[in-house]
This record gives structure tokens, sequence and C-alpha cells, in this order.
């Protein structure tokens, strides 16, 4: 079956999605990252999407599913490089993400992730 | 107004939401849309095919490149057999959903476009036409 790879750095894990996502490769990348936050106790989750080049309802939608997932898992997710004709397009959907963590690229999400682990 | 090109696209199964992304990507791009245009367009198709496959049970989405007066846009229909939509108003409350999805679709793609039009009953399929301008 066709996966999305899940990339472990230390106790994070990286996603960087490349393909245009079918609603069920959407729907198995949720499972294995859930699965794979809780085996290995992972405090954060980084999604880069810069290569997408359109999120729809459905994908939003498995985005902020997974945000929700890791929290209750003790795992911050953040999403980053959202291309600024993607972020347009979200907020005109009507699409708004409530409580999920953006950043402009992985180096400068993980940045965050560190800080807020440092914090608490 | 003319109607330089057109086409169809069966839109059965999930796997052709992301045939109708493609396509429409490239006679978005063949239109000359700038990219957030092309975007907004894209993600509107996938929130009406998904639709189709979903709750029309299938369908087709047809597509025309269109010539006004100087202008090109892209019109495609969505269209599909299966039960209707019983309250049309309802539908195209944000937020209204009559699965578990957010209830975004409609009323989100119908504000990614420049024209939108719906027109469905009870038993008698649904036809949604989105046009953009480029
Ligand atoms: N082609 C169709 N045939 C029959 N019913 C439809 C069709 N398209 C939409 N509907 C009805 O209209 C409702 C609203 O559609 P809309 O796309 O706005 O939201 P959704 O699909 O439920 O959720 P979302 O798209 O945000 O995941 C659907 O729940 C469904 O009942
Ligand atoms: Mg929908």
């Amino acid at each position: 079956m066709e996966r999305i790879p899940i990339l472990q750095m230390g106790e994070f894990l990286l996603v960087t999605i490349q393909v245009d996502m079918h609603d069920q490769l959407a729907l198995t990348l949720q499972e294995d990252l859930t699965e794979r936050i809780s085996r290995i106790s992972a405090r954060g989750v980084l999604i880069d999407i810069s290569a997408l080049d359109m999120v729809d309802s459905f994908i939003g939608r498995m985005i902020a599913s997974i945000s929700g997932l890791s929290r209750i898992l003790d795992a911050e997710t953040m999403v980053v490089g959202m291309q600024p004709a993607v972020a347009i397009t979200l907020v005109e959907l009507g699409l708004t993400l409530p409580g999920v963590s953006t950043a402009l690229n992985v180096e400068r999400g993980m940045q965050v992730l560190r800080q807020r682990l440092e914090r608490t | 107004m003319n109607v330089r090109d057109s086409g169809s696209l069966p839109v059965r199964i999930e796997q052709d939401v992301v045939l109708a992304r493609q396509l429409a990507r490239k006679l978005a791009g063949e239109c000359g849309m700038r990219l957030v245009d092309l975007t907004k367009l894209v993600t509107a198709v996938s929130e009406l095919a998904r639709n189709t496959v979903v709750y029309g049970g299938g369908g087709d989405m047809d597509w025309q490149i269109l010539d006004n007066y100087g202008r090109t846009g892209l019109r495609l229909l969505f269209r599909d057999e299966g039960p209707g939509i019983p309250d049309i108003n309802l539908a195209l409350t944000d937020g209204w959903t009559s699965g578990g999805g957010l209830g975004l679709g409609l009323t989100g793609a119908r504000r990614l476009v420049d024209e939108f039009e719906l027109d469905t009953a009870p038993g008698q399929g649904t036809r949604v036409t989105i046009t953009r301008w480029a």
C-alpha cells in the first residue's frame, strides 16, 4: 500500500508531503502518525506542506485532527511551509485551522517546538 | 461568448478527485490564470469533485475554456445522477453537513470562484457549475 514516510529526528517526527494526496492516503497518514507518536513518545510533529499546491477541506480536516490527536498524546504539531496562495485560499474557503501552529519552514518550526519544550 | 475547447472527465472514485484537480490545474494554466486564482479554482474543484463521488455516487466533470471579448475563463460542470439535495439553502449554509464533513465544500467553493450555480432536486441528481475568469 502507498504510504507517506515519517522521519524520526530525536523526539520529533517529520512528515514531508510531496504527493497530491487522495483521501485514503491522508487517512493512512493520520493513523500512521498517531501510532508513531505514541510508540516513540514523540514530543513534536512537523508536517511540511511546502510541496502541496492545494489544501482543501479534507486535507485541512486531517491536519486539524492530527494536531488534536497529538496534543492528547502530549506532542505538539507544527505545520510548516504553507505556500502563500494556499494560505489565501484556505482563508477564503473558511478553514481557519484553530489550534494548529504554523511556521515558515522546517528549521523555524523545529526551533519553536524546542523553545516550547524547554518552557515546560 | 466563444467555447475555445471542451471535454469531460469521469469522476467516479476517490482517485478521480485527484485527476480532476490535476486536469483543472492544467486547463487553468492554459487560460493564463494567476497562481492565486488557479489555486482557488483547483481547491473548489477538489471540494465539488469529492461531493460528486461521496454524495452523488459518481458523475462527470465537463469543462469548457471560454473566450468572452478577450477574457479567458474556465467553466466546469459537476454532474451526477445521485439523490440530489433536498434543501438548497441549507446546503449552502456554512458548516452544514449531512455527513461527517465540515460543511465547507459548497459554500467554500462558491466563495472561491467568480460564478457559481447549483441545480438540484430530490431524486434529480446534482449539477454544480463554476466559472473562474483569468
Ligand atoms: N452532489 C451531491 N449530491 C447530493 N448531496 C450533496 C451533493 N453535494 C453536496 N451534497 C449535500 O450537501 C451537504 C453540504 O456539502 P458540503 O460539501 O458543503 O459539505 P460536506 O461535504 O458535508 O463537508 P466538507 O465538504 O466540508 O467536508 C453535504 O453534506 C450533502 O448532504
Ligand atoms: Mg463536501
